[in-house]
């Protein structure tokens, strides 16, 4: 029984994530404890992380700084121990450099990048909201068997801007390429909501749970 | 690209959904957490539901139906009706709402909708307006349309983007229940104006009625509640329809 952690620090969409990993470890069997806290020890000690998050990147880093240890509980399990990490919508771009929204946030830093505004052309609607197509950038393992011209949920007006194009997993068209999924050594980070994504997001999840990064 | 979102939208008065509900293999037709679970089976892209509960117990109810419905749907769902304050909201969303639709409480104090937003961000903040055409403008009538209020809704758009609505569920009063089609002119008077999604309403009486709110009316998703509850268009027949029309939807297989 390996364990896993959804970290709990006053986010959104905390429940929907937890609810969709336990559908998704129960259609691959996956033999996962999963545990919700904000206790930073059970971090440290955590197979896996989640991290969700929903809403403003400023106000998402304070949150998760604000919980005893939290930030460097992750730095060792996620950094030194390369324990696998799902980053979720504003978990994701939490693992950023720096964050744009109303001043400069720093984020974790785990990933060369800026979260800025999308300025989609065509004069499209912001928020990207609702159902748009995934084109996948690296074969990689959580990514596997999401079928063909896979479709998930975005909701965000905020996405994530790599220095590195290597480093860029998934991207979506909406006016121009918008980072979709991020992943490098033991990371993980979707831009959209693997939660609300039916089939596809709960393949995706259970693609995490028994993901082991080389 | 983005696809075009369509979304049932389910009256839940007391705990049970009213309007006739006409599917197949459904044990209990008043059941929204069932009904919840055939559209989410069929394809449904985001779920509504619209709380037109009387008594503070029904409150409570609506609250477990959320809940329960978020444990077996893995898709959006929003949540509306009788919503007034920023806590009604968080109480929502911690349920497992991923969007809360605010009325009456946002047109009566506009200032609900920033208090939300800075609660529950943006993205879970949709502002519902209900509008009839009053000589050559749009009026937001509350209270189920019965209620004028002197409020332009085109403006009102303005402002509820302004304060952080992170969408617009836009309802034509003259359209609904009259299963014409949307109505295009106000779609496009609002669409024009704010740049946040807007979700159209009222008055889709055909799987055909849907594509025109989009290609036309400049509307990121359709909603519709009678031609889906009754069984007269399957969300197949939709998808079929919206996209042989031109406007995409997401690739669904059943």
């Amino acid at each position: 029984m390996t364990s896993l952690v959804l970290i709990d620090y006053g986010s959104g969409n905390l429940h929907s994530a937890e609810r969709a990993l336990r559908a998704a470890a129960e259609m691959c069997a996956a033999a996962v404890d999963i545990e919700v806290t904000g206790d930073a020890d059970r971090v440290q000690k955590a197979d896996r992380i989640v991290l969700p998050g929903v809403g403003h990147f400023a106000d998402c880093a304070a949150g998760l700084r604000a919980v005893e240890g939290m930030e460097s509980a992750l730095q060792e399990a996620v950094i030194h121990s390369r324990k696998p990490f799902l980053g979720i919508c504003v978990g994701m771009q939490l693992i950023a450099e720096w964050g744009l929204e109303d001043g400069k946030t720093p984020g974790l830093g785990w990933i060369a990048g800026d979260v800025d505004r999308i300025k989609p052309g065509g004069g499209l609607a912001v928020p990207h909201m609702g159902w748009n197509g995934l084109s996948l950038k690296q074969d990689h393992p959580v990514l596997a068997g999401l079928g063909d011209d896979p479709h998930v949920y975005f909701t965000h007006s905020y996405a994530m801007v790599p220095t590195n194009p290597a480093d860029i997993a998934a991207t979506t068209e909406y006016g121009g390429e918008i980072t979709a999924a991020v992943a490098r050594d033991n990371l993980f980070g979707t831009q959209f909501h693997p939660e609300k994504s039916q089939r596809v997001g709960l393949r995706l999840l259970a693609n995490f749970l028994t993901w082991e990064p080389a | 690209m983005l696809k075009t979102r369509i979304i049932p939208c389910l009256d839940v008065k007391d705990g049970r959904t009213v309007k006739g509900v006409n599917f197949v293999d459904l044990r209990d037709a008043g059941d929204p957490v069932a009904l919840a679970k055939a559209y989410d089976s069929q394809g449904a892209d985001e779920l509504c539901f619209l709380d037109i509960t009387a008594s503070h117990e029904g409150r409570g109810t609506m609250l477990d139906i959320v809940r329960r419905t978020a444990e077996q749907c893995f898709m959006p769902l929003t949540v509306g009706g009788g919503v007034r304050s920023a806590s009604d909201l968080v109480q929502l969303l911690r349920s497992g709402a991923d969007k809360v639709a605010i009325n009456s409480a946002a047109v009566a104090n506009p200032a609900v909708i920033s208090e939300c937003a800075a609660k529950g961000g943006s993205q879970a903040v949709v502002v519902a307006i209900d509008a009839r055409k009053t000589g050559d403008h749009w009026e937001i009538f509350t209270h189920g349309g019965r209620k004028p209020t002197g409020i332009d809704a085109v403006e009102f758009a303005m402002e509820a983007e302004q304060r952080g609505a992170g969408e617009i569920l836009l309802t034509s009063m003259d359209k609904d229940g009259t299963k014409s089609g949307f109505d295009i002119p106000l779609l496009k008077a609002i669409t024009k104006t704010v740049s946040i999604p807007v979700v159209a309403s009222g008055g889709a009486g055909s799987a055909a009625d849907l594509a025109p709110a989009v290609l036309e009316g400049g509307a990121n998703a359709v909603l519709a509640a009678s031609i889906f509850h009754f069984g007269e268009v399957t969300l197949a027949e939709a998808r079929a329809a919206m996209t042989d029309a031109g406007a995409p939807v997401r690739p669904f297989e059943t």
